[in-house]
């Protein structure tokens, strides 16, 4: 059993690096040193991390760090970060607002 | 690698997720099975985090006055995550007045139990939440309802379950469970066997397939529930807001995004592949009932929206039982949508069925053969 399917096995201690401050998640300004963090805490898989740090859940919706989210949990489980899976997509492609997504009507159609 | 354990939980949602933890915590060796390559996948990742006492059948609002009373508050503290847990109350508003007598309605069947609810007029909900629409002319008050965020609750147990040596292991599609000498021990995956001296089964919808195998049936059902959220707005309000004719729900969480949920009317026909899939017709449906409550809110940006099953029981309340047929079996499944806010009381109740102590709560009405026919 690898990994990724069985959550007690050591990957040894988490020990900080000098870039842990960099922001990685952009939007929801979450650090490599954070990320790290909840692999440690057993966030093995880039849903996991994404539902408890909120990395990936910001207004681009993950697209911008997903690959280096990916790299980095990869990294410290010591897999090949192609065994991760991304988050899934979800609508809206862009952000909606509210009032738009609500009409049903075609801004500039003519009314018949 | 152990593959014994002297309890084995199928499902790592907030209910598995929350009985393994107790039961760590009284000294038991447990082994958590999930299907998904993530922990907590099903409807613990996909509901819309109410901690709500108001609007409960009879029979779980027990279960629920206990959490609220005993469990959520010091939930973050105990497990050392910021579960987001509010207790600001839910306001269920009407604005005909054939919405506040189904509201009325609602208040009638819950005061025997004691719970703190009551109609408030229009000018009190607007000293409460001075961000809804005039139209509003009446609303049932819950002062000690909330809501909590059910991602971090479900993997913050998960993590403390963890650090106590509970074993968990994703990717195991449960099979069967097998008797050995009459008693449920072995849970049976694609490639491997897992034993336990009891088995806990709380896989959501899968579960009734996987009781199947002992020859036990729960009538469930899945239903579609789909979700909405924002970009972040300044603090506004944090209150659980519904609506008497259910055009939506929701709250704002700690990050600033409001989570809301809504119907389109059309959903039991939704066409899906077998995964939990948005309909383009429910978002903007649940944006037009928000606006209709919420006009402050029309400018702010749908980021995201999702959907997940809701495992719905046939009269709407939950199984959490032993099975007399099957002895070292423990049914919790069928929460009917509504197990979050119910998940550390159900936890906690599991932990004790399987410690063999007596149940904190009368837990009779959740029997998995409560089900009869109607003639």
């Amino acid at each position: 059993m690898n990994v990724l399917e069985d959550r007690s096995i050591d990957i040894g201690p988490f020990v900080s690096q000098g870039d842990d401050e960099t922001i990685i998640c952009r939007c929801e300004e979450i650090s490599k040193g954070e990320i790290r963090k909840a692999v440690h805490e057993g966030m093995y898989t880039m849903t996991e991390v994404k539902r408890f740090l909120r990395a990936g859940m910001g207004l681009c919706q993950g697209q911008t760090c997903g690959k280096l989210v990916r790299s980095i949990i990869a990294r410290e489980l010591g897999v090949n970060p192609l065994d991760l899976e991304l988050p899934p997509s979800r609508p809206p492609v862009r952000p909606v607002k509210m009032d738009v997504l609500a009409s049903e009507e075609f801004p500039g159609a003519e009314k018949s | 690698m152990s593959k014994i354990a002297d309890v084995v939980i199928i499902g790592s949602g907030i209910i598995g997720n929350s009985t393994a933890y107790y039961l760590a915590k009284k000294g038991y060796s447990v082994t958590v099975l999930e299907k998904s390559k993530n922990i907590g996948d099903g409807g613990s990742s996909r509901n819309g985090g109410g901690v709500r006492q108001s609007g409960r059948d009879l029979r779980e609002l027990p279960l629920a006055m206990y959490g609220v009373q005993n469990l959520w508050p010091g939930l973050s503290e105990e497990l050392g995550v910021d579960v987001e847990y509010y207790q600001q109350g839910n306001l269920r508003l009407g604005k005909t007045e054939a919405h506040l007598d189904i509201l009325k309605g609602i208040v009638a069947k819950s005061k025997p139990l004691g719970l703190e609810l009551g109609m408030i007029s229009p000018e009190e909900v607007k000293e409460i939440c001075p961000y809804l629409s005039d139209e509003v002319i009446g609303a049932c008050w819950c002062p000690t309802d909330g809501h909590a965020n059910p991602l971090t609750a479900t993997l913050g147990y998960y993590r403390r379950a963890r650090q106590l040596g509970v074993k968990f292991y994703t990717e195991q599609e449960v099979l069967s469970i097998k008797k050995i000498r009459g008693r449920a021990r072995q849970v049976v995956t694609a490639d491997r066997v897992f034993e336990g001296d009891q088995v806990i089964l709380a896989a959501g919808l899968e579960s009734r397939n996987i009781a199947a195998s002992v020859g036990i049936d729960v009538p469930m059902s899945d239903i579609l529930l789909e979700v909405l959220v924002t970009e972040a707005q300044p603090p506004m309000f944090y209150q659980m807001l519904g609506t008497a004719s259910a055009d939506f729900y929701g709250h704002q969480t700690t990050h600033g995004s409001f989570v809301f949920g809504g119907t389109s009317g059309l959903d039991a026909v939704n066409k899906h592949n077998g995964t939990p899939v948005n309909s383009s017709l429910t978002a903007s449906s649940t944006c037009r009932g928000i606006l209709g409550y919420l006009p402050a809110l029309k400018d702010a940006k749908v980021v995201r929206t999702w959907a997940g099953w809701i495992d719905y029981c046939v009269d709407a309340v939950p199984v959490i039982s032993h099975v007399d047929e099957v002895p070292g079996l423990i049914l919790a499944c069928g929460f009917t949508g509504h197990g979050f806010g119910i998940g550390p009381t159900a936890g906690t109740l599991l932990a004790q069925m399987a410690a063999g102590e007596e149940t904190v709560l009368d837990i009779s009405a959740f029997r998995y053969d409560r089900f009869k026919a109607k003639i």
